[in-house]
């Protein structure tokens, strides 16, 4: 696998120097790999916020370097400005960061920043419309107008028209209901198979990152204490709790299951998997 | 039932549209409150719950039926203050609710507003910080707080005006893990130590089972109400109406279709375990 964007010994420190000096992140190695779909997971302050930003060149390292395809982002201006565009990031809560008269002028708005002709921008902007699932119709309404969960398409919708090889986004599904959760999630997916483009999500939700990712990196205090298939990080139950984030249900089921004797296999961390895993045992019974 | 604190009556509800139909959000609803439970109401986005939940203390008012708040009706204008004594309401957004610049002052402006006099004040605020757990906090600036502290903080300043009812419209939705489960907990205790009514507006599974009462509302309509156990056994009809059911019954309600026998009404990671345990056996 090739690595997209790398750190290397990265460290942030917030207000250095003053009494309210706080290191947000220690010496951190963290690759994403093209085409990968990733997850992170950490609670609130444990820096994986700080992390995310210094992807895109939002923040610049207090020490250590972030490589995008193997270059210094912050080897040029050009650099950096090439490597925002490449790395699009949609932050916790986007609707709150629409401003324009139309969705399709909000939509519009990085192309344009761009430089991209008009036919071009005009292309993008009904192109990731489809994507997030926003009918042409909506394209000419006030963003105002809409429903939450239409707002928030909107706002992906205006990095994903930007055409990014890396797509980062923090809590995408926060707040929407379970049909509004699984409609995101496909959105994200669908763009993440038309452009091979590396998908970095970040979430609290251990059952959702579970149904969809590749490989999770667990960020706590400041480091990446592991990372591996989902299979692997749910495998640390105990230490994942203590980091105040958890596994997923079934899978908690599946390690008490196994306390209780039962030969199971409890790295399972999907419905299916649990399902299998225990008409497996039955069948090792001769009871089916 | 002389016992219910709220009761709504073939409540019906529809927004005021410019010069057209406007869609009807709530659509005949018949519910009863009890005094003291603790009841979760659960829907999709637009399933008419948040609406419901503000007819519960009049910030709206019903198009068609009636609302009563412990035998107030919620239409007459003169009962209104009595009306928002008795049901306080917490919103999603802690952000949104959150007036003072020191917590404490925060928790004392509804009192105050009440004409409570200051002694009182002083004793309602203390009270209303400690039951939600928050007490060490008082002298603290409410925008450095996390999430669920400042949602806490909102619970608290309702609290203080000494409701015998909490309505709260997803007072989760915008809280990380640990935030959700200090504001789970404190409105547990709300409940069950202090005796207060508490109505859950919510879409997470996992909260609502911790009520004693679930009522699903789609489309304006409520479409079950019982236990969470006898609720969540409604895997398929939850589901047609946008709704998951938690892990655990929905990996017992596939093996059922397996054809195994297996209980719907285990909910907990140890009643799930013990459940499978059990066809093991």
């Amino acid at each position: 696998m090739e690595p997209i964007i790398q750190t290397e010994k990265l460290c942030h420190t917030y207000s250095a120097g003053t009494p309210f000096e706080r290191f947000a992140l220690v010496d951190v190695d963290f690759t994403a790999y093209r085409g990968e779909y990733l997850g992170i997971i950490g609670h609130t302050g444990s820096g994986k916020s700080t992390l995310i930003q210094h992807l895109n060149g939002l923040l610049k390292p207090t020490s250590g370097r972030v490589l995008f395809e193997g270059q210094d982002i912050w080897e040029s201006k050009e650099r950096t400005r090439q490597t925002r565009f490449q790395v699009g990031l949609v932050f916790q809560y986007p609707e709150y960061q629409l401003f324009e008269e139309t969705v399709y002028k909000d939509i519009a708005f990085g192309p344009k920043n761009m430089k991209l002709d008009d036919g071009e921008i005009d292309r993008r902007v009904r192109q990731s419309a489809e994507f997030v699932g926003l009918g042409p119709e909506i394209l000419e309404q006030s963003p105002f107008e809409l429903s939450g969960g239409q707002k928030r398409r909107v706002a992906i919708a205006g990095v994903i028209a930007m055409e990014p090889s890396v797509l980062i986004l923090d809590e995408p599904t926060a707040g929407l209901d379970p049909v509004g959760v699984s409609d995101i999630l496909r959105n994200i997916h669908d763009y993440h198979v038309a452009k091979n483009a590396t998908i970095i999500i970040v979430s609290h939700s251990m059952e959702e990152v579970a149904r969809t990712v590749d490989r999770l990196v667990v960020v706590d205090d400041a480091r990446i204490p592991f990372s591996g298939t989902p299979r692997e990080v749910f495998a640390h139950e105990e230490e994942l709790v203590a980091m105040g984030l958890g596994v997923p249900q079934v899978t908690r089921v599946f390690h008490r299951l196994r306390r209780l004797g039962v030969d199971v296999d409890d790295t399972v961390y999907t419905m299916e998997q649990a399902k299998a895993a225990f008409l497996d045992v039955l069948k090792r019974k001769g009871a089916v | 039932m002389s016992d219910a604190i709220i009761k709504t009556e073939h409540l019906r509800f529809a927004y005021a549209a410019e010069g057209g139909l406007s869609p009807v959000v709530l659509d005949g609803v018949d519910l009863e409150i009890e005094e003291g439970s603790f009841v979760a109401v659960l829907g999709h986005n637009g399933s008419g719950k948040s609406t419901l939940a503000k007819h519960m203390n009049a910030i709206l008012l019903p198009t068609g039926g009636k609302v009563y708040v412990d035998g107030m009706d919620t239409c007459e204008d003169a009962d209104l203050l009595d009306i928002r004594r008795t049901v306080g309401m917490v919103f999603q957004n802690p952000d949104n609710q959150i007036v003072a610049n020191v917590v404490e002052e925060d928790v004392a402006f509804a009192p105050e507003n009440l004409g409570v006099p200051p002694a009182e004040i002083r004793k309602r605020v203390d009270d209303a910080l400690a039951m939600v757990g928050m007490s060490e906090y008082a002298a603290h600036a409410p925008h450095l707080l996390s999430g669920g502290q400042k949602q806490r903080i909102a619970i608290a300043g309702v609290i203080a005006m000494r409701p015998r009812c909490v309505v709260l419209d997803e007072p989760t939705a915008m809280l990380d893990p640990i935030g959700r489960d200090e504001v789970l907990k404190t409105i547990r205790l709300l409940n069950r130590e202090y005796g207060m009514t508490v109505v859950l507006i919510t879409h997470h599974m996992d909260e609502a089972a911790q009520a004693d009462r679930l009522v699903v509302m789609a489309k304006g309509k409520v479409i079950a109400d019982g236990s969470p156990r006898q609720v969540f056994q409604r895997v398929e009809e939850l589901r047609a109406v946008g709704l998951t059911v938690p892990e655990t019954v929905e990996l017992c309600w596939e093996l059922r279709r397996e054809g195994l026998d297996v209980p719907l009404d285990a909910i907990s990671d140890e009643e799930c375990a013990q459940a499978l345990y059990q066809i093991l056996k």
